[in-house]
């Protein structure tokens, strides 16, 4: 099993959540965060005086996946996020060892 | 012959009419979303600025100017050139014309305000100051003219409108109509929550149009007399009776009143009230309110069911509003009231409903079609009238003034 965590622009979010449902994929968790990676903050002017926005809003979503649907479900998201300009977020994929269903107590793949 | 308390009163008006204006900013703020509250103040405060410019260029001299043709008033007051503190010969008589002027231009301001309800949230600032500009300018001015300019067709037709239900209510409602139209609904209807994000706000703002819609319909008597006070009065009871059914109707339909519910039927009686004000009696105005309360309610309901995007009730409220009344006029109206008014159906003079109606059918038809070309137009020319899909999702305040309502 493995944890995808995604980063992207919050305007694309609905494109990405759309997608994701075509393929079946049953939950997930979002999270509203702010960061930067090589796109780094801007200087805005406001009533004359700048300052420098470091911290770009983003959305933050994690879903847990079984291994043979890793690639497909990273490329959709990939595709739905694209805006192709600088800034479009990372994918990003962890190992996950356990997970439990808390209602009934399953394990593993069962609990996705 | 100047009267100095007519004068008092109505420049005292024009200040209540003018203070409308911010109070439907805040009306409409209330009612979006946080990340769009100051983009939607905004798009109303800047009318003070476009509109009276355009008032003493154009507009008071195509509404109130030397008449051609019953359509529209020359341009003999470009500039506001020969009017003075002297007292016009055709609009009110007992009052300096630069009186009677700003009074007018407060309703010019409000008029394309109140449109900003139904595109709020989605509209790029610049085409929507075009817009408003060409709107006034198309709809407004000709429409004030042919209702209330002295040889305005509509007005020899015997059409009455006391205080704007044609002029006003109607004309932003259809301009509303065909805005929802042409922009369509705002990214995310039916999936995502559009709750109102500061209902205090709204009510807030309710009482700022209430207050200063005593302005509006009272100084429409344009003297400090009994039909000031009838108007008032009826202002008054139709908005309670239109904030009493809206809530009553909401109970009993969806088990529980609501703020928003009591806001909404408030402005609807008000607005329902408008055409009327000055002619009727204090039980019509009443029955008005009862009416405008049950239908505007009626009309919200039903945009909800279609799926159409009038985002803060603009058509349901005013558009319906400035019908209603306009035709309760027709059925309401007595000169008992107002012997410089009309009897309407129930005292006995049928012909005046069909005026009435006629009146409504025309403005109505003219405000749409033009709103709608002016819309078509501008939406090709201006590269767009809808912000792009992730501004409209980040929010008018940033995207567009790179502001935000409450930093925290």
């Amino acid at each position: 099993m493995k944890k995808i965590e995604a980063i992207i622009k919050p305007f694309k979010l609905d494109d990405v959540k759309d997608a994701l449902n075509q393929l079946g994929v049953k939950g997930m968790t979002l999270t509203e965060v702010k960061g930067y990676g090589r796109q780094k903050g801007h200087k805005e002017i406001y009533r004359g005086a700048e300052y420098v926005v470091d911290f770009i809003p983003k959305v933050k979503l994690e879903l847990i996946v079984s291994n043979d649907q890793v690639g497909e479900i990273v490329e959709v998201i990939r595709k739905a996020a694209l805006t192709g300009k600088i800034g479009d977020g990372k994918i990003f994929v962890l190992p996950v060892e356990e997970v439990i269903r808390v209602r009934t107590g399953e394990t593993g793949e069962d609990a996705i | 012959m100047i009267s100095g308390a007519d004068t008092a009163f109505i420049l005292v008006s024009a200040a209540l009419v003018l203070l409308m204006t911010p109070g439907l900013a805040i009306f409409y703020a209330g009612m979006v979303r946080g990340k769009n509250v100051l983009a939607t103040i905004l798009q109303s405060f800047i009318m003070i600025t476009v509109i009276s410019l355009e008032w003493v260029y154009l507009g008071y001299s195509m509404a109130f100017g030397p008449d051609i043709g019953g359509f529209i008033g020359d341009l003999s007051f470009f500039s506001l050139n020969g009017v003075t503190s002297a007292p016009s010969a055709v609009y009110a008589t007992t009052i300096p014309q630069n009186v009677f002027m700003i009074y007018q231009c407060m309703f010019a301001i409000i008029t394309p305000a109140l449109i900003t309800g139904a595109f709020a949230e989605r509209m790029r600032f610049g085409p929507f100051l075009i817009f408003s500009l060409a709107w006034t300018i198309l709809v407004y001015n000709p429409v004030c003219h042919w209702v209330w300019g002295s040889g305005g067709w509509l007005a020899a037709r015997g059409v009455l409108d006391f205080a704007g239900g044609l002029v006003v209510h109607l004309t932003s409602g259809m301009a509303a109509l065909a805005s929802v139209l042409v922009l369509g609904p705002r990214k995310g209807l039916g999936r995502e929550s559009f709750m109102p994000h500061s209902l205090p706000m709204t009510l807030l703002g309710t009482g700022l149009l209430w207050f200063g819609w005593f302005g509006f319909n009272g100084g429409s008597a344009l003297a400090a007399n009994g039909i000031a006070a009838t108007a008032f009065i009826s202002t008054h009871l139709a908005g309670m009776a239109g904030m009493g059914m809206w809530l009553l109707v909401e109970w009993l339909h969806r088990k529980k009143p609501t703020t928003l519910g009591a806001a909404s039927g408030a402005i609807a009686g008000l607005a329902t009230v408008t055409p009327g004000a000055g002619f009727i009696t204090p039980n019509s105005a009443i029955i008005i309110g009862i009416i405008a309360g049950f239908s505007c309610y009626l009309a919200v309901n039903l945009k909800n069911r279609i799926g159409f995007d009038d985002s803060l009730d603009v058509v349901g409220i005013h558009g319906l509003g400035g019908i209603i009344g306009t035709i309760c006029l027709g059925l309401f109206a007595t000169k008992t009231v107002n012997p410089s008014g009309a009897d309407g159906l129930f005292a006995g003079n049928a012909a005046f409903l069909t005026t009435q109606v006629f009146g409504v059918a025309v403005v109505g038809a003219y405000a749409f079609l033009v709103s709608l070309i002016l819309l078509k137009i501008i939406d090709i020319i201006s590269g767009g009238l809808r912000v792009s899909h992730e501004n409209e999702v980040l929010g008018l305040d940033q995207g567009a003034h790179s502001e935000k309502a409450y930093n925290m």
